[in-house]
């Protein structure tokens, strides 16, 4: 069903006529791996992944867009998404499309529909609802801001939240504040494409998920000390 | 055939001396010697003089080197810049162009007076559609103006990679000042980077190449200078409106190398002259997206000119040039001194320079650029709450601009403004439509129409949406204004309100009609556009030939934009309708509005664009006049 949404969705995008671009507007694709990093715990230090790419011109993208964990070489946690991105405000874009979590089984697949953009005083964010087929509905939150202590030294804090309507316990989901993310990172813009960071995380889950974290024998919070690196082209 | 072949081995001898010359200039450089000895080593510096009435000029590719790295740079006749075209007044001139590059290109004459089919903007210019790879085409025109001007390409990117060249038109009659050498002072901006590939960064991030972005250190020098409260008001409504007080150009030195008649910094342009002579220089800005701000520390420069167009002398320390802006100076050094010409960028990135000297062993020393400025509120076009206590009002500004005693008429005028602003534009309606039934037998001297108050501000609904990230409400007149960065700098800078018409307003009649045109765009998403509509969505402004305009741009960006109209005047109110200069391009400041007066008199079609190469594929409109 999602498939059949998606594929309608960029049937929709490519027959806009505003997606064919003049000499003014290009097709113009980015991708970019925001975070790359090691998180240093006690136990087995997780490979984390942040990335996304768009392809697009000025007012009509498609976006996707991937958060991947990985502990002792085993894929702990993947998700991606496929977003068509329509500018509706100067600095807001309006996603919908495809989410899929693959990781952990079994898999969930959902509708997203997202705001992205800057908010007034220059935060970055990206919220976003998404319908479960079991009638699950989840909710999504990131910000983030980057303080410039040199043209080059960035530091950018940054939270994410998740919430659901409903457990889902197979993937250890709980309802209402499932898990939070706090993040500060300090990097350093080598080239505007490439940065290298470290940082400091703290993630911690609540409710009913942090039960189920609990019953499988996991850390309901924990702060980890990150190292990455941020690349574009 | 062979008509092309002759160009392509003329083409190959000439590559061979370019690249030794660049790779001579690179080695000179790379042993650390000074400038002067480069200068004495090149015999040859900046582009030849070709002259007379019959040009062959063949756009090619060349090897170039800047930046100590080989890069294809665009050429005419193997050179870069183009080579300068000395032309004179009332002469016809011819101008095989002949294109041995793999796309599409074209020579535009910019600021030239000529028919609509000669002004080379393929598929607007009538009946022109660019020269295909291979052809040749032939420009041919009557000259019908002097003055100093520019030729570039107007074909994709390719004046970015080099392809522009300076114009020199000599006077049939005698010009109204003296000089005894004669420099054309060339500026332009050179990447190593492809420009599709600059253009699809700055689509992606707009401040890609900004470096100077307030930080940490500002934030802290100006807590303790002004106190928190103080610091958050002033940055709140930047922030709130996610703007950068910084953002003064796009692309910067972080990719440009500023170059004076194709010279980098390191290696300099030098010009020679005997002390007690008068020396004539022509800056030309041909540049791609640059602005720049020009001084020779040391020396007083007399303005004689503008835009190719004699103006009332008028003395200055120093002036800003707007992308194809045009300022011809005269300047007397007294001393057997080395002086700089230093033509720092508007962002404080870079600068391009040369060397005024006696003798070519003496060097001058390079004054350190200014600090970095921000954007102000006015550059906002807001109708702050706390206006009086930043520059002046709109009222103050119309009083500023007149010269005193000269201009009674106009100092009412903006007095009375502030009462009957409706009545005024009322007035002026009826004195058209006057004008137009009463032939004028002889151009009579009049009172100042120009209203330089701030009225309301309409915004048309196209410019409402994702396309359009601010609109000024409140946008001033500030002609007076020297602009971001050279405000209250202690020095005395050229401003608009300076430009007088040595000779008086061509054309006397009141506009029959007034059109505004809002300059609008996103930054963050890189989007231009006039009015909220980009070129390719836009009908063509249709105007009638005979015709008198009064055109008013409202700058509802946060950047200065140079406005071109092709094939006809742009007659600048400055203060005395009756010596309106008469320019190519008007710098349109941020927050902004400026008005000019457009003699509606040759037929055909003419581009009408913002002159910054990365803004102009959106801000741009087709004019046709019928």
């Amino acid at each position: 069903m999602m498939k059949k949404i998606l594929a309608a969705l960029m049937a929709i995008g490519l027959s806009n006529p505003v997606f064919a671009g003049g000499a003014d507007d290009p097709l113009v694709y980015q991708v970019m791996i925001d975070k790359l990093e090691i998180r240093g715990t006690d136990g087995s230090n997780p490979l984390v992944l942040e990335a996304d790419a768009w392809v697009g011109y000025d007012l009509n993208k498609f976006w996707f867009k991937t958060e991947v964990e990985r502990v002792d070489g085993e894929t702990e946690e993947a998700e991606v998404q496929f977003l068509y991105s329509r500018a509706i405000a100067p600095f807001w874009d309006l996603q919908v499309g495809w989410r899929r979590d693959i990781k952990p089984d079994p898999k969930r697949d959902f509708l997203a529909l997202g705001f992205k953009g800057l908010a007034p005083y220059l935060f970055e964010v990206d919220a976003g609802i998404f319908i479960g087929e079991s009638g699950q509905i989840g909710a999504r939150l990131d910000a983030e801001y980057e303080y410039m202590f040199t043209q080059k030294l960035i530091l950018s804090p940054e939270v994410e939240m998740n919430l659901y309507s409903k457990d889902d316990e197979a993937v250890g989901i709980g309802s209402g504040l499932s898990d939070m993310e706090l993040g500060l990172r300090l990097r350093y813009e080598i080239r505007r494409e490439f940065a290298p960071y470290i940082g400091v995380n703290w993630t911690g889950k609540f409710g009913q998920s942090a039960d189920f974290a609990r019953d499988e024998g996991e850390d309901t919070s924990d702060v980890q000390i990150v190292a990455g690196i941020r690349a574009w082209f | 055939m062979s008509s092309i072949n002759d160009p392509i081995k003329g083409a190959r001898l000439t590559r061979r001396r370019f690249v030794q010359g660049v790779a001579m200039g690179g080695a000179f450089a790379g042993l650390g010697l000074g400038s002067s000895a480069l200068a004495a080593v090149m015999k040859q510096q900046g582009p030849e003089t070709l002259r007379g009435t019959d040009f062959n000029l063949t756009i090619g590719e060349q090897a170039v080197n800047f930046t100590g790295a080989p890069r294809i740079g665009t050429t005419v006749n193997g050179s870069l810049p183009a080579p300068i075209l000395r032309w004179r007044e009332g002469d016809t001139v011819t101008l095989r162009v002949t294109n041995l590059l793999r796309e599409t290109s074209s020579i535009h004459w910019h600021g030239i007076i000529l028919p609509s089919a000669m002004d080379g903007v393929p598929d607007i210019a009538t009946g022109f559609k660019g020269i295909k790879p291979g052809e040749t085409f032939t420009y041919r025109f009557p000259v019908t103006q002097s003055g100093t001007y520019w030729y570039h390409s107007h074909s994709g990117f390719q004046e970015q990679t080099g392809l522009y060249g300076s114009i020199i038109i000599d006077p049939r009659e005698p010009e109204p000042f003296t000089y005894d050498r004669d420099y054309v002072v060339m500026l332009s901006d050179w990447t190593d980077e492809d420009p599709t590939n600059v253009y699809a960064k700055l689509k992606k991030l707009s401040h890609y190449y900004n470096f100077n972005e307030r930080t940490h250190a500002d934030l802290m020098k100006d807590i303790k200078e002004k106190g928190l409260a103080a610091t958050w008001n002033d940055r709140k409504m930047w922030n709130q409106m996610r703007m950068s007080q910084r953002d003064l150009s796009d692309v910067t030195g972080y990719t440009y190398t500023f170059l004076t008649n194709g010279q980098t910094p390191v290696e300099g342009w030098t010009g020679l002259f005997r002390k007690g002579e008068k020396v004539r220089l022509r800056f030309i800005n041909g540049s791609a997206m640059t602005f720049f701000d020009v001084r020779i520390p040391g020396l007083k420069m007399t303005v004689v000119a503008a835009d190719g167009q004699t103006i009332e002398p008028v003395s200055v320390d120093e002036f800003r040039m707007g992308v194809a802006e045009t300022y011809d100076v005269i300047v007397e050094p007294k001393d057997d001194t080395a002086y700089t010409i230093f033509a720092q960028d508007i962002a404080r990135s870079g600068y391009a320079r040369g060397t005024l000297t006696p003798d070519p062993s003496l060097t001058a020393t390079i004054p350190e650029m200014d600090p970095v400025p921000n954007l102000g509120h006015d550059d906002m076009g807001m109708n702050m709450m706390n206006h009086a206590g930043h520059d002046m009002s709109g009222m103050d500004h119309s009083q500023h601009q007149m010269p005193d005693g000269e201009l009674m008429p106009g100092m009412q005028m903006a007095g009375d403004m502030d009462m009957s602003g409706m009545q005024m534009a009322a007035d002026m309606d009826m004195g058209g439509m006057q004008m137009t039934s009463t032939p004028a037998a002889k151009p009579a001297m009049k009172p100042n129409p120009s209203d330089f108050t701030a009225g309301s501000v309409h915004h048309a609904p196209t410019e409402y949406g994702p396309h359009v990230d601010m609109r000024a409400d409140a946008p001033q007149y500030r002609l007076d204004d020297p602009g971001v960065g050279l405000r209250n700098n202690g020095r005395r800078v050229l401003t608009y309100a300076d430009l007088k018409n040595l000779r008086t307003t061509h054309d006397h009649r009141d506009p029959d009609r007034e059109i505004e045109l809002h300059l609008t765009g996103n930054m963050g998403r890189y989007m231009w556009s006039v009015n909220g509509v980009k070129h390719s969505d836009a009908e063509p402004l249709r105007w009638k030939l005979g015709e008198r305009l009064r055109i008013t741009f409202v700058n509802d960006t946060m950047m200065n934009h140079p406005m071109h109209l092709h094939g006809m005047w742009s007659d600048l109110e400055t203060g005395d309708n009756n010596y309106l200069p008469r320019k190519h391009t008007v710098i349109v400041q941020p927050g902004s509005r400026i008005s000019y007066r457009v003699t509606v008199d040759a037929e055909g079609g003419w581009a009408y664009h913002c002159h910054l190469l990365y803004h102009m594929l959106g801000m741009f409109r087709t004019v046709v006049v019928s």
